[in-house]
Formats: C-alpha cells, structure tokens, sequence
C-alpha cells in the first residue's frame, strides 16, 4: 500500500509485486480561495486518509491485514502534507507489524511511468505544480539534467489562471481557451544551459492581463507558446547530451495536449520513442508509491522508523535507485 | 556542395564544416528550424542568438580567451562562419587523461572561466562539451546562450552549471575536477572569487528542494 501526501493530493494506491495497480484512490483538497496552504491540505488530509484507504481497501478487494508492506511519499512536498501521510504509514506499518518504506516522491513518478508506459530506459520530462525537471537515469541515480531555478510550470499556470479569474483547475482552462488565441504577445523566455525560469514569465503574463491590451484566449495561447517552448528546448538539449531511446513526459502538466505535440515532435527529431503517462498516473496518487515501495522493499531497502522523517526537500538525485542497477 | 560535411547536430544548430569556404576550412553554425514551437518564437530566438554569439565571441578574445576567430555573420539565415578549429573536446578528453593532466586542464578551464567573468562574460551553457583543446590552447566555443552581465548571480548560475554538469556527466571525478576549477577560477577573479562561489551554493539549494550533505 502506497499514501502519497505532498501537496492537494491525498493518494491510496495497492499494487502487487508483479506490477499490478489493484487500487488508486485519489481525494483532492480544493482550496476555497488562493492556493494550497499547506495547514489546510493537511487537516483535509488527516480527516480523509482513513475513509480513502477503506476505498482503495474496497477496490482492491482486500482486508487491511494482507497488506504486506507500507510505503509512503517522505519528500519533496509540503511538510505538514508529508507529516499527515507519514503519521498514517507508520501507526499502519507498527499496527500490522509489516515494513515501512519512505519513497522520492519524484522518483515514483518516473517509476510508474516506466510501470504504465513499458518504457525502459527514458529521458523524463516532469512537470507539475511543484515541480519542473529533466531526469534520467545514469550510474545508480536519477540524474537531473536541468529544473527550475524558481517556480514550477504548473504553478505559473495555476497563479496565472487564478490571476485572470478562470475556471479551478487553471492548466486545462488555459488550454482550451489558448486553442481560440493566435496572437503572439511577447513575452520573457528564460532557458539558462539547461536550467529554465519561470517567475519573469508569470510577472509578465499577469502584467498583460492586467493592462487589458489583449484577449484572454491571446494571453492564454502565448503564455503556453513562451513556456512550452523553454521545457521543450531544455527537454531537447537533454535528450541530444544523453541520447537516451526514449523520451517519457509526466506530471499533471503533461496532461496537456500542446505540449505532448512538442514531446512528439522532439522525440521523432531525434529517433527517440515518446511516451505520455496516463493522467490518474500522472498526477499525484498513491499507486506510485506503492509500486516505487515494492521496487525498493525487492532490493532491501526499507525504512526504520526512526529514520521515517520526512524531508520536504529530498531531492530526485539523492536516491539510490537500486532497482535500476 | 561537394565540401559541406555535416559535423554535428546539436540540440540547437547544425555545425557543418566546408572545407572550400572562399578557399579555407570553415565551420558554419547555423540554427535549425525548430518546428516544435510558434515561429515567431523560433525566428526570433535564432535571430538573436546569432547576432549575439557573434558579438560575445569577439569579447571573449579581449578577455584573453581562445574563440574561434569569425568570418562572416548572417542573422536572417542564423548563420555564423567562423574558424575551425582542430582538436578534440574536454569532455571526450576525461576519461582517457591522467587525474594529473586532467587537473592541468581543469585549473586552465577555471582561469579561462575567470577571465570571462572578470570581463562581465557569461557564457551561458558552461560545459565540456563546449571547450576544445587544440594544441596548447583550450577553446571556448557556443556562446549561444552567452550575455554580458556584471551580475554576481549570472556568474553564479554559469558556475553552477559547470559544477552540475560535473555531477551528471564526470561524477567520479567531480570533486577532484571542481577544485582545480575552483583554484583557477580564483587564480582569474581574486577576492571576487569568494561572492561568487558562496553565490554558487546558494543557487544549488534553490528551485524547489535544497541538496543536503
């Protein structure tokens, strides 16, 4: 059983080691107004968590007792988020007196794409509302081979969108409304070697909508054309630097149907396979927590629980991934 | 046409080399087309990036940095003709050196790295596979991603990219590896050196999660 707590998700997934999801229950904090606070996504959290996991319990089929092992999302997220899920996992994992493993919540994003996909060894375009990165594996690690120096794609989207007052969530919002715009409006495009910016472009967009030069959908369709095109160059120097066969693209950001174009397209530039992640396995959920736990439980990794802290700023490239070895 | 041969496809531009350009070998840079995103986008990226590379690239010499020497620009095709320039990349050069030459090439690169920081250079995309060397000299070349700024953040995002390049491409020597750059770097910049490289740990634990110990 996986729980996965970083952010607005709270996820319960079930998997078996041969690889089977037998249950991926996501509940969804909506924040009333603003963004996540993290206080709040917790409390959802922790009044949730049980009634999610008899779900995933009922769709699985299964009695919490043949549960053989607990994995949950330690880092990165939001802390009190991370807190509410590893309190679960370890009242859980002492109740049942089963393993507990504390798993990258990066890493089990690009596990279980490689799961649902059959992708093997990919190059990984991740982009979410926490986070924006290419990684690929190399030597016993998932390396990072550029991310955001400020804040994610997806949260330039969803502050933008909030901004403009559009419709909750703001990435598919932005998405159709782009689809009626054609003007290009300027904007900054920031791609530093590798590493890409997107809080220059957020001020800007926010900048033209206010001085109400330009139509909401003209907005939309150049804010998405400017960042778009940066993850897309970055992706590109990635895949020509690792030449990896296959090009994999994840995160709830990936759900959008502009940017699977430009993976397509930069995939068949370069002889690579694209691979897009379903979208109950790409956002955030609880079946890739389980899947990564059972990966790392096979090679001996588990988690005492006096080293369960959570780390909100476990970095992608720390974890061993012995799995991959 | 017989003299074009294509000798590399880089993420960003074909590097072609004519052996007959007006009678000397030559390397054309030229942009590609990428179609992935809006053409507006992509023309004026391209545009720019090669007037500017060509500009930066004649800063470089004055800063006391080998670059190849240029020949023509032409901005509307996203061409630059420039010197080519024999030798081999640092990057293919690693793994076959001794730790000894390797640090020699290392202190050198951090000097040169230096220079261009002295000189407000950021080069922008700072990794050996950017670098030649050729004879006794080591080349910087692609400066397509280079500016000039007197910032001590851009001199630290370029920094940084040298020191994570290291980490995902050279990782079993990278720490042997940075601190000859480190050395050279210092040797370049003097008492500069301190506020960038403190500038260049605090960029690494930036973005979103910091890198522990």
């Amino acid at each position: 059983m996986g729980i996965e707590s970083t952010a607005d998700n709270l996820g319960i997934g079930i998997a078996s080691s041969d690889g089977i999801i037998l249950a991926n229950i996501v509940k969804v904090h909506v924040p009333k107004e603003g963004g996540i606070h993290p206080r709040e996504a917790a409390r959802h959290h922790s009044e949730y968590i049980g009634e999610t996991i008899s779900r995933a319990l009922e769709q699985a089929k299964m009695k919490i007792n043949e549960v053989d092992l607990i994995a949950f999302s330690q880092g990165p997220g939001l802390g009190p988020c991370l807190r509410t899920g590893a309190t679960a996992a370890r009242a859980i994992s002492s109740y049942l007196k089963k393993p507990l493993i504390g798993v990258n919540h990066c890493v089990s994003h690009i596990e279980i794409g490689r799961l649902a996909t059959k992708a093997n060894d990919p190059l990984t375009l991740y982009v979410s509302g926490g986070n924006t990165l290419v990684s690929g594996y190399e030597s016993g690690r998932y390396r990072i081979y550029g991310e955001t120096l400020d804040i994610a794609i997806g949260n330039c989207l969803d502050t933008f969108a909030r901004a403009a007052k559009l419709e909750y969530p703001g990435g598919p919002a932005i998405e159709q409304l782009a689809l009626m715009g054609s003007k290009l409006i300027s904007l900054p495009y920031a791609v530093k070697g590798m590493d890409m910016s997107f809080s220059g472009l957020l001020t800007a967009i926010i900048n033209e909508y206010k001085n109400g030069k330009h139509s909401i959908a003209d907005l939309c369709f150049s804010l998405q054309e400017t960042g778009y095109a940066a993850l897309g160059e970055v992706t590109e120097r990635a895949l020509a630097h690792t030449k990896k066969p296959e090009l994999l693209l994840t995160g709830g950001v990936g759900a959008n149907k502009r940017l699977r174009n430009i993976i397509k397209s930069i995939a068949e530039e370069h002889g690579a396979q694209p691979y897009y992640v379903p979208i109950n396995y790409a956002t955030d959920n609880g079946a890739m927590i389980a899947w990564t736990g059972i990966l790392a439980y096979q090679n001996g990794l588990i988690t005492p629980i006096e080293k369960s802290f959570v780390d909100p700023k476990w970095r992608l490239d720390e974890v061993e991934a012995k799995w991959r070895a | 046409m017989e003299s074009l041969k294509l000798l590399a496809k880089g993420a960003e531009a074909d590097i072609i080399l004519d052996l007959n350009w007006n009678g000397r070998k030559a390397i054309i840079k030229r942009r590609c087309i990428k179609t992935y995103r809006h053409a507006k986008i992509d023309e004026e990226i391209r545009r720019l990036r090669t007037i500017h590379e060509a500009e930066i690239i004649h800063r470089v010499k004055e800063a006391g940095v080998p670059s190849p020497i240029i020949y023509q620009v032409n901005p509307n095709k996203a061409e630059i003709i420039m010197e080519y320039i024999e030798g081999t990349k640092i990057k293919d050069l690693i793994k076959n050196n001794s730790d000894e030459e390797n640090i020699k090439i290392f202190k050198q690169i951090g000097v040169q790295a230096g220079r261009l920081h002295k000189a407000n250079i950021i080069h922008g995309d700072l990794t050996t596979s950017n670098m030649i060397q050729s004879g006794e000299m080591i080349y910087f070349v692609d400066f397509g991603l280079g500016e000039i700024s007197n910032e001590i953040e851009k001199k630290g995002v370029d920094l940084n990219l040298m020191k994570k390049m290291l980490t995902s491409t050279h990782y079993l020597k990278q720490d042997m590896l940075l601190e000859a750059f480190i050395d050279g770097y210092t040797q370049s910049t003097g008492t500069k050196a301190i506020e960038v490289l403190t500038r260049v740990e605090e960029i690494s634990k930036r973005g979103r999660y910091i890198e522990k110990e």
